[in-house]
């Protein structure tokens, strides 16, 4: 099979959909554009005309309404965001109504939405075009919060988001975008809220998600050559969490190491380890580490983002101290691209 | 306005009044156990549009919803069991008075958040424009909702893309207690401002029912032909206190003489003043009108106080819904 990109499984998956459920409409500011949303709405309009794939006015919150509204009317649709941060403004309609509306009038009618939101790094994207919030998004009972982190699993979970009755939001970090991978071009529904193990191994479980699934995939075979086996989860799902899973990998290792791409206080790594500690204290057999990006916002320039973002050697020397292995002191490993991008073909603005 | 609207319009008035006094009355036993928001004085408009539209048109509204939910046609019995926070009110207890719904007849939901509704009334609006059902959207707002920024983002896209809402505004001058000079600019109208925001609007005399009724059926056929969003201002009084069953006129927010005159005014009062010198035998005819109002209330807090309260433990509610098949 050829290898296809990310954005590429996207796109196969809005199509596949569309053309799945003729009631569902695609929206959202410039979806339509001549970039068509980094390429990933490329032939929508065309396919399925403007009645159902349409541009929207800069209004965040009410397309956001809009979408619990339409879904009211038995009409789903799926909305695209071009950084998270923008869809901030849409607080009140997402937890207000969104995350709350089946609950709170009595389980009468289900609000299938789904609301696509990239993450934006690298290139200067700066303090308001870098934020992950999937913990933000997770503590709202009655949302559902998914990261695909490969192109199959993006094709088969937006599909499966798209056929879901409640609010998913998908997020989409941007330097997944040009990955590439295996998919078909079937219309199949992946299973939300489902971790799955991408590494089998015996030292320690390593749990993380979306990008940084991805890097530490790469780094597998210079972690086995170091001499550590990792049981490498990928999480796939903050909400629901599939504890069950997380849970009996530690009880099998002992050790755990989570890495989360958000900032530390309060981030979905902290609630993982705080669980695996009341559910599986015994099993540990060291304390527990928390990767996370620091609690500063992100400054634009070079210079700031060198230290901010995450450096492959310091990921292994977590991942050794978490399974009470010791690894040189020394040990590093040289990068080929600047800190700031994913590959030498990722250029700015975007 | 013929004689059979003026009856119908005073009997729905009426007994959105006496349901409401009614709530006012039982609420310190202190079985309805949450906010109430009470309409009394504010019955006209709801009570104009149930004149006007039919069941297939949606609506939705706000914290103060009693009336329009009432004036809708949705069921007493599961609205004062929903005061009460029992299992069989119409959001299973979940809601309560600020959360109201009647999918039998259209009223899609009270929300409690200022301006929260609109944009989802707009999604609704667009749904039945794209079934092509010929149903409008009956979106409810207070002069407060004008002042968040989803009524400017909603009224932009029901315009662009012509979604038939009408956006119903009852202006009674106040947010809590915050008038609205204190709020908007003294010498800007609301409905002239909606009307630069490129929708039609109109500005209906409370003090003149047969007028604005006429205008009002005007504006939502139109709506309802064409598509094209309106916009649609009231003058209207609250008596009662903001949150609660009293009067809160001791706290003196409101000048006594704004009051007095609002009082004087109640739309409800002076129509029973016409309909009194109209109708010969009206006396005999509003006294048995009352009196099936009374027992229809008198069942519906029976039923709700026979109710039992939700019990999460045999229930096991979930945040989410289930698959669909």
């Amino acid at each position: 099979m050829t290898q296809r990109t990310y954005t590429q499984a996207i796109n196969t998956a809005l199509h596949l959909a569309m053309k799945k459920d003729s009631k569902l409409v695609a929206f959202g500011l410039g979806i339509n554009d001549p970039k068509r949303i980094f390429g990933t709405t490329s032939g929508l309009v065309e396919e399925f005309g403007e009645d159902r794939v349409f541009d929207t006015p800069t209004s965040e919150n009410t397309m956001t309404g809009v979408q619990v509204g339409l879904a009211l009317a038995g009409i789903p649709s799926i909305v695209t965001h071009q950084r998270l941060d923008f869809f901030l403004l849409a607080m009140d309609q997402l937890v207000n109504s969104a995350a709350k509306w089946h609950f709170m009038f009595g389980s009468q009618q289900p609000v299938p939405i789904t609301i696509r939101l990239i993450i934006g790094k690298g290139w200067g994207q700066g303090p308001t075009h870098s934020q992950a919030l999937h913990a933000w998004f997770s503590h709202i009972p009655g949302l559902k919060v998914i990261a695909p982190s490969n192109p199959r699993d993006a094709k088969e979970m937006t599909l499966a988001a798209i056929a879901d009755p409640n609010p998913v939001l998908i997020l989409e970090h941007r330097w997944l975008h040009n990955s590439l991978g295996e998919f078909d071009d079937s219309y199949s529904l992946g299973e939300l809220g489902k971790t799955v193990s991408l590494s089998k191994g015996k030292d320690v479980t390593v749990v993380s998600s979306s990008f940084l699934t991805a890097k530490l995939l790469g780094l597998n075979p210079v972690i086995k050559d170091l001499g550590l086996e990792m049981e490498l989860l990928d999480l796939r799902s903050y909400a629901p969490l599939d504890w069950e899973s997380i849970f009996s990998s530690v009880r099998r290792t002992g050790h755990l190491v989570v890495f989360d791409y958000g900032h530390n206080t309060g981030s979905i790594a902290g609630e993982i380890i705080s669980k695996v500690t009341e559910n599986c204290f015994s099993s540990l057999k060291g304390a527990p580490i928390r990767f996370a990006v620091k609690d500063l916002p992100e400054g634009t320039s070079f210079g700031y983002t060198k230290d901010l973002y995450f450096k492959d050697e310091d990921m292994v020397h977590a991942i050794f101290k978490a399974a009470g292995k010791t690894l040189d002191r020394n040990f590093a490993l040289t990068s080929i691209t600047p800190h700031d991008i994913p590959s030498e073909d990722f250029k700015g603005p975007f | 306005m013929n004689q059979e609207e003026k009856v119908k319009l005073y009997s729905a008035m009426l007994r959105i009044r006496l349901i409401e006094e009614a709530i006012a009355n039982e609420y310190p036993k202190g079985e309805m156990r949450c906010p109430v928001h009470l309409s009394v004085g504010q019955e006209l408009l709801p009570s104009l549009v149930s004149l006007v539209v039919s069941n297939k048109d949606l609506a939705v509204s706000t914290h103060r919803s009693h009336a329009h939910y009432l004036a809708k046609g949705g069921s007493l019995p599961k609205f004062i069991s929903e005061l009460f926070g029992k299992a069989t009110g119409c959001s299973k207890g979940r809601g309560g008075s600020m959360h109201l719904i009647d999918l039998a007849v259209n009223f899609m939901g009270s929300t409690a958040i200022v301006g929260n509704s609109i944009p989802v009334g707009v999604g609704l609006g667009y749904g039945a424009k794209l079934r092509g059902d010929g149903a409008v959207v009956l979106i409810y707002i207070g002069d407060g909702a004008v002042e968040e920024g989803a009524f400017y983002e909603s009224v932009n896209f029901a315009a662009v893309r012509k979604i038939p809402a009408i956006f119903l505004c009852e202006n009674n001058n106040f947010s809590v207690y915050s008038h609205i000079s204190e709020r908007q600019p003294q010498n800007r109208r609301i409905f002239t401002m909606a009307a630069g925001l490129g929708i039609t609007s109109k500005y209906l005399d409370s003090s003149n029912p047969a007028k604005s009724l006429i205008e009002l059926r005007d504006v939502i056929e139109t709506t309802r032909s064409t598509h094209s969003p309106a916009f649609i201002e009231i003058d209207t009084f609250r008596f009662l206190e903001h949150c609660g069953p009293a009067s809160d006129d001791h706290l003196d927010y409101r000048d006594s003489i704004y009051i007095d005159d609002a009082k004087s005014k109640d739309p409800l009062a002076l129509l029973e003043l016409e309909l009194t010198k109209e109708f010969q035998d009206w006396g005999s005819y509003s006294l048995g009108l009352r009196k099936a109002i009374d027992v229809e209330i008198g069942q519906a807090f029976d039923f709700a106080r026979n109710s039992p309260y939700p019990d999460p433990s045999l229930e096991n509610p979930s945040a989410y819904a289930d698959a669909r098949l």
